[in-house]
């Protein structure tokens, strides 16, 4: 024992202890001395950890926040009828026959108008008048016609995205200086945009279609959302709850309560332990391999990606399952089977309905760990330009091409505009929001149905 | 939840997984270059606005791999097009040709540049000329009648090695005091291909080390790959990821400089800057002109054998080359897509699926 000081190992030379019991002698100084090292050691560590985990969401939520807004112009748009429907036939199948690149004019004209109204003058030529607008702006207003055909030859009033540059110049992000080598912008759309503003008609508002809408292409990142790719997410987990918890507690029910030790049962529960540890990429070559290529099934589906993430979890469900059924105290199937009952209904009426609140607990922390993985489903198609739409119905949402959160954040990551690196962080928000939200129900379900012997 | 309901739930499961086996894909299924996705997902997505058909899938891993999974097969398991920054080679029109995928229509969407940009406040690196680069990363350099492993270490000794191998110094552009460390494409993507040849071979013949080589009594071949064999001592770094990722290196090594596609470095003007390479700046007008030296023709590769199968994709291809996209003026050039002058021959050939033996 090295804390021992030297002198203690012959007390017997100092005689029986002298002095008052409140006076410390230089062996307690010394063992005080090294307890309160110890404690700081402690301290230190936790507050390392602290830091870290400070920085790291101070620096999510500084780079996410900025993804939850978005701007948008004011712009009446004259919708043509010499453009959209020249015979003037109000048929919806003919004005859906124009794409949106006869809609690009009308933006252009609108513009135009709107910058003479209010007596803005600009060095910027009308045709890249337009870049102060999503591209996506067309669509919005061929939807809007599509939708209500009647509006052909009106004015109308539309809020349109502004484009990422913009909507940077908004945020901060975007400077004067930056644009001044940036083929996309100019610094004069920018003056355009200051008097817009100090009219009004420049608007930078909270944006739900982050959180609800569908990916887009390089070119828009100020369209892109989260929501279908959220979508992909459920389904998945649906996927993974419907198969890996009834398979998952019936192995470890059979390996716990039933089944005789013996050679065989021991490398199987060596092999699930070993699954555990096994990398989830590995799991996307087997998925890739057996449901893709050999099974047939589609790739890019959530459906897919659950049945790998399904075979990723179920180690994980059964380890926590037979944990939970082991904390249930022999004394209780003792007595079930005292008073005649089945090893079936033992385990069925007692032992499983003890173990549940256990085995939920696993159950959705296995679920927490699916929904954070990305590297499975690099292999399976689900990663790239994918959740661009969501599913037509229930039951297509299992098969239609579709992301999921994690992989819809590292494909912003990729992305070449700084301004899908800021919706990558805001996606980041989203997840460690279910996150916590799946960790919550797992805490209060363990609060509410837990049982100590 | 009892055990009757769980298992009914699973069953219902393994039902709609049967169910989708059976279904037939609606959608077109795209893979390949990631220099290409940018403008591919452009299209799919204004393709899934104008048409009545589902918004083609995108998945990015490289023109190599893209062909690949191309390869693999006929079937509804398997890719309709795949995007690629250099043509097909021979060895994989051979491997497509053995799974059955003989009819490949080849659709050229026009142009890219690669450029070389560093961090906007790094060294002053403002102009090259592709000699300067092979001197800088190849593997070895001929030396006195023998090959000896290249140890080039800071940019500002290049020119005098240059003017050693018989280069006129005066002629060759001033390099900064920067330690040579260079971030290029990795091996699977087609830009390294382009970055090879158009600049490191060409350096290798401008510089006379071909010549040199020639001289040792090398022959074509043997030279040829002596010159494009980049040096693994650290100072290259092979990417294998994307763009970002050589932006991120760079970020984090101020001496560094990476090549790029010239769209990637039109969204990052306010943190590169770009060097221009034999006096010419990159910029889609000088790429289409031909007066920037290294510029790549981007394609697609559709199975002409999934055109009737999978809906739409017949639609797609034509709309990906139509004038409103990949013309002069579209939203393709607006990101960075450099027209191509032929773009008429290739909607003719799209329209017609005219395959690769057919040309």
């Amino acid at each position: 024992m090295t804390d021992i000081p030297e002198g203690g190992a012959h007390p017997q030379q100092d005689g029986p202890r002298r002095g008052s019991l409140f006076a410390e002698n230089p062996r307690i100084k010394a063992r005080n001395r090294a307890e309160k090292r110890f404690r700081a050691y402690g301290i230190a560590a936790i507050s390392i950890a602290m830091a870290f985990l400070c920085v790291l969401l101070f620096s999510i939520v500084k780079n996410g926040l900025p993804a939850f807004t978005q701007t948008y112009i004011q712009v009446d748009v004259t919708l043509d009828q010499e453009v959209l429907d020249p015979d003037a036939t109000g048929d919806p199948a003919v004005i859906a026959q124009k794409t949106t690149f006869s809609y690009a004019p009308l933006i252009q004209a609108a513009l135009v108008d709107r910058l003479a109204q209010s007596g803005i003058e600009t060095e910027v030529t009308p045709d890249r008048l337009a870049r102060i607008l999503s591209s996506g702006a067309a669509a919005q207003l061929r939807n809007h016609v599509l939708a209500n055909p009647e509006v052909v030859g009106e004015t109308v009033e539309f809020d349109l995205l502004a484009s990422s540059r913009v909507d940077g110049y908004m945020k901060g992000r975007v400077t004067r200086e930056a644009l001044a080598r940036d083929p996309n912008l100019d610094a004069a759309h920018l003056e355009i945009i200051d008097a817009l503003k100090a009219e009004g008609s420049v608007e930078r508002r909270f944006n739900l279609d982050f959180i609800t809408g569908t990916d887009a292409s390089d070119s828009r990142p100020e369209e892109a959302g989260l929501g279908a790719s959220v979508l992909g997410s459920f389904y998945m987990m649906l996927v993974v709850l419907l198969l890996a918890l009834p398979i998952g507690v019936a192995a470890s029910i059979y390996l716990e309560e039933f089944a005789p030790e013996n050679r065989f049962t021991d490398l199987i529960e060596v092999n699930i332990s070993n699954l555990a540890a096994v990398p989830s990429i590995v799991f996307g070559i087997l998925g890739l391999a057996a449901f893709i290529q050999f099974a047939h099934l589609p790739a890019s589906a959530p459906l897919v990606g659950g049945l790998v993430l399904t075979l990723m979890t179920l180690p994980t469900i059964i380890i926590s399952t037979r944990a939970s059924l082991r904390a249930v105290p022999p004394s209780i199937r003792d007595a079930a089977l005292g008073v005649g009952a089945s090893k079936m209904q033992a385990t069925m009426h007692h032992v499983l309905p003890l173990a549940m609140p256990g085995i939920l607990t696993g159950t959705i922390l296995g679920l927490a760990q699916a929904l954070g993985e990305t590297a499975p489903l690099l292999l399976i198609g689900m990663v790239g330009f994918i959740a661009s739409e969501y599913p037509d119905s229930f039951t297509s949402g299992f098969t239609d091409p579709n992301s999921a959160m994690p992989a819809q954040i590292y494909e912003w990551a990729k992305r070449a505009d700084p301004a899908y690196y800021e919706r990558a962080w805001g996606g980041i928000i989203v997840l460690l929001a279910f996150l916590l939200l799946m960790n919550i129900v797992a805490v209060l379900l363990r609060r509410r149905f837990e049982r100590r012997w | 939840m009892s055990f009757t309901k769980i298992g009914a739930s699973a069953l219902a499961i393994a039902a709609v997984a049967t169910g989708a086996a059976a279904q037939s894909r609606d959608n077109v299924q795209i893979a390949g270059s990631s220099t290409v996705l940018p403008y591919a997902s452009i299209v799919a997505e204004a393709f899934g606005e104008n048409f009545d058909f589902p918004t083609p899938v995108v998945e990015s891993g490289g023109s190599s791999a893209g062909l690949a999974r191309f390869c693999e097969g006929v079937g509804e398991n398997q890719i309709d097009i795949a995007n690629a920054s250099r043509p097909i080679r021979e060895g994989e029109i051979e491997t497509c040709a053995a799974n059955g995928v003989d009819e490949i229509v080849e659709v050229r969407i026009g142009y890219d540049g690669i450029v070389f940009a560093s961090q906007i406040d790094g060294p002053a690196f403002d102009a090259f000329v592709p000699a300067q680069w092979y001197a800088a990363l190849a593997a070895e350099v001929p030396m006195d009648g023998e090959m000896v492993a290249n140890d080039a270490a800071n940019w500002n000794a290049i020119n005098e090695e240059l003017a050693a191998w018989g280069m006129t110094e005066a002629d060759l552009p001033a390099l900064p005091d920067a330690e040579i460390l260079a971030f290029i494409p990795g091996t699977r993507h087609g830009t390294r291909e382009v970055f090879e040849e158009n600049v490191i071979l060409q350096g290798c013949e401008d510089s006379g080390a071909m010549q040199a080589m020639m001289d040792m009594g090398m022959d074509e071949d043997a030279t040829e790959e002596a010159c494009m064999s980049i040096r693994t001592d650290g100072t290259s770094v092979d990417i294998d990821g994307d763009y970002t990722e050589t932006l991120a290196r760079i970020g984090s090594n101020p001496d560094g400089i990476g090549v790029f596609g010239l769209a990637f470095y039109e969204n990052n003007t306010d943190t590169l800057k770009v060097a221009t390479m034999s006096g010419v700046e990159p910029s889609t007008e000088t790429i289409a002109s031909g007066d920037y030296p290294v510029s790549r023709p981007l394609f697609f590769y559709v199975k002409a054998a999934h055109v009737g199968v999978i809906p739409g994709l017949q639609e797609f291809a034509s709309f990906f080359v139509s004038d409103e996209l990949a013309g002069t003026g579209g939203p393709l050039a607006n990101y960075g897509l450099v027209p191509d002058p032929e773009l008429a021959a290739t909607q003719e050939k799209v329209a017609n699926m005219t395959t690769m033996d057919q040309e």
